[in-house]
């Protein structure tokens, strides 16, 4: 195996691989320094998969809408703040040539208290059962149901909630609970999963809303979500909108806009988003340390024959190399046993929290990438020693 | 049996591998700047064993150093196989070096190769067409230098004349034209110093190498083509074997 590795690189340098050879040589700081690096990687991976769970379960409601384009406050990040937008605007809206249809959207927030106390938080949508609102054909089939007071759909991916809950209601038996001093009966459930400020989604009438939110006004949803007829482009009517509606209560966004402003807004403005993105850079610095420690320490250790190498007549570029070669040894194998872990990891949290964490092709080829530059980063820096080997102070 | 060799450089300057003229050199700064080397002149024989010799302190490893482009030439001039070493850049220097051969006090082998791969690096320097059979060419010289069940040993397995030899092994590899060796029978056990010795003496008669070697051990003074001797920096004897 080892001879194996030492004739590949050897193919791969076009000389005698001294970095490899090096390496290998010093198990435990080679163990240990791709402990370090795995560690650096693992650090990076989930810092990266939550923020991209976050980034995934912003999206996700948006994708089960039927709307081209979204009404909504002109404060508004996320589905779930800004105020509430004039019903007066989804007519005006409907005036605008290319709008085929509209819907409101009511926002709230419920919680579902379990039977050992702890609650669930429920993002809960209210919506005109007599018109489309998502696209999603579990929702729509249900939509005379909701037509009766305290009816609910619920998101069968709501986090921590027993199994059991949802095998009773797909058996047929409804469940009930009390929120909001009412009682919502479930009797179908649908398909979203919960973020990072939501355990998951319920769906209601608006009148149910209502009830459910006495202080909230029928004439003010959260959000109008339009269709436009097909083949009109929607940013041209987006464009109209936003002409046509007057800017200081309601935006016009296409769907990806919505998406995109929700999503810079979570994961630069809330604490969450930096929080993961300040863990990205201590992983990288993390790593970088003790990449840079391993390096260093090792060509420390090997003045006396680098000086010789010198004396012997091999140019400063031999000596890069051989760093190099050291520092990209490190990224691979270090990157390796990192990803493994950290696949295992999003397995094991997806399970747990119901957060949406997939290792992507392209997420892992990045962070291999970066961790290539940052060990070569660290090994440039650990270059500096070599000034120090000096082929006249060997007689 | 030794005459007192000729001093003067009459014939040209190309015959000889190394010609040193007027070579001074300090070391130290401002008030700590002290010379160590004075006004030295002479050529060394190609193909020959000259020895440098002198008490500690009288600038032996200075002039071999400067000879051997280790350190920078700051007055007068050294003539390197055809090159004026005073002034030359750094990567002439460097490429210099590859026509040199080093066997240092200490044998400085890596240790994480093995002793073909020490070896190895001797002939890797010089590019790929001196690699075609290195494997040959390093077996060959470490089974004459008596290592030929040791090919694959690290460094830590072998005793220290052994490291020595792999050393040598490693400084002849490449054919150097010159073989610096600075007081080598030290770390060479007895019988290997007299191996390693006779070796360069064949190497300087088949191929033409030239050593110039720093030691006192009488057994090679006896085996050299030229002695000389230094004295605080100054040549005061300089014996030539006809
Ligand atoms: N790197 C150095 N810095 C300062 N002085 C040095 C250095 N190397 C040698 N010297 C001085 O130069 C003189 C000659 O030293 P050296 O060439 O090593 O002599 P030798 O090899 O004959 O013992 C000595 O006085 C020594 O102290
Ligand atoms: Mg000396």
């Amino acid at each position: 195996m080892m001879r194996r590795l030492e004739a590949f690189f050897e193919k791969l340098t076009g000389r005698l691989p001294i970095g490899w050879l090096q390496l290998v040589h010093n198990k435990m700081r080679f163990g240990a320094a791709l402990a370090g690096v795995a560690f650096a990687d693992i650090l990076i991976l989930m810092q990266l998969g939550f923020m991209g769970g976050l980034v995934d379960s912003i999206k996700f409601p948006y994708h089960q809408m039927s709307a081209d384009l979204i009404l909504s406050a002109s404060d508004m990040n996320t589905l779930a703040d800004g105020g509430p937008v004039p019903r007066q605007r989804m007519y005006e809206a409907l005036a605008v040539s290319g709008v085929k249809s509209a819907s409101p959207l009511y926002y709230g927030k419920i919680d579902w208290k379990q039977p050992d106390g702890t609650v669930r938080t429920l993002d809960t949508f209210g919506i005109d059962p007599a018109r489309v609102t998502f696209a999603t054909p579990e929702i729509n089939a249900q939509l005379d149901v909701l037509k009766l007071p305290d009816m609910a759909l619920l998101d069968r991916r709501t986090r921590n909630v027993p199994k059991a809950v949802f095998q009773r209601i797909d058996a047929g038996q409804p469940i009930t609970f009390e929120a909001k001093g009412r009682t919502l009966t479930v009797e179908k459930l649908f398909s979203i999963g919960g973020g990072m400020t939501t355990d998951g989604y319920l769906i209601v009438s608006d009148q149910t809303f209502l009830n459910l939110f006495p202080q909230r006004a029928a004439g003010a949803p959260n959000h109008i979500l339009l269709r436009l007829d097909a083949g009109v482009s929607r940013d041209a009517v987006a464009m109209e909108l936003r002409q046509r509606l007057p800017g200081y209560d309601t935006a016009a966004r296409t769907i990806d806009e919505a998406i995109t402003k929700d999503t810079a807004y979570q994961t630069t403005q809330r604490p969450v988003g930096i929080v993961f993105g300040f863990g990205v850079a201590i992983g990288i610095l993390v790593g970088c340390i003790i990449v840079y420690q391993v390096l260093s320490t090792d060509v420390a250790d090997h003045i006396r024959e680098y000086a010789t190498f010198k004396a012997i007549g091999y140019p400063q570029s031999f000596f890069l190399g051989i760093v190099f070669e050291e520092a990209l040894i490190l990224a691979v194998f270090g990157f390796i046993p990192g990803v493994i872990v950290a696949m295992l990891l999003y397995a094991l949290v997806s399970s747990v929290t119901g957060l949406p964490l997939n290792m992507t092709l392209v997420r892992a080829i990045s962070v291999l990438i970066g961790t290539m530059a940052m060990c070569m980063i660290s090994g440039a820096v650990a270059t500096r020693k070599l000034a120090r080997a000096n082929p006249a102070d060997l007689f | 049996m030794i005459d007192t060799a000729d001093n003067s450089l009459a014939t040209s300057t190309a015959s000889y591998p190394i010609v040193v003229r007027d070579l001074g050199h300090w070391f130290g700064e401002d008030e700590a700047r002290k010379q160590v080397l004075f006004d030295l002149d002479f050529a060394v024989d190609a193909g020959k064993l000259t020895v440098l010799m002198g008490a500690s302190g009288s600038g032996k490893t200075t002039l071999l150093t400067l000879m051997g482009c280790l350190r920078r030439v700051e007055q007068g001039s050294v003539m390197l196989l055809g090159s004026e070493l005073h002034g030359a850049s750094e990567p002439t220097l460097v490429e210099k070096r590859r026509h040199l051969g080093f066997i240092f006090q200490a044998h400085n082998l890596h240790d994480s190769l093995t002793a073909m791969q020490n070896v190895r690096m001797g002939l890797e320097v010089h590019g790929e067409r001196a690699m075609a059979h290195w494997q040959d060419a390093a077996a060959h010289l470490l089974s004459a230098l008596g290592l030929q069940e040791r090919l694959d040993y690290l460094p830590a397995k072998l005793s220290g004349g052994q490291k020595q030899r792999v050393a040598v092994a490693r400084a002849l590899v490449g054919n150097p034209d010159i073989v610096f060796a600075d007081e080598p029978t030290a770390a060479l056990d007895k019988d290997t110093g007299a191996v390693v010795v006779h070796m360069l003496k064949q190497l300087g008669r088949e191929r033409g190498t030239t050593t110039v070697m720093v030691t006192h051990d009488n057994r090679i003074l006896e085996l050299a083509d030229r002695i000389i001797t230094l004295e605080d920096g100054r040549i005061v004897d300089d014996l030539r074997r006809p």
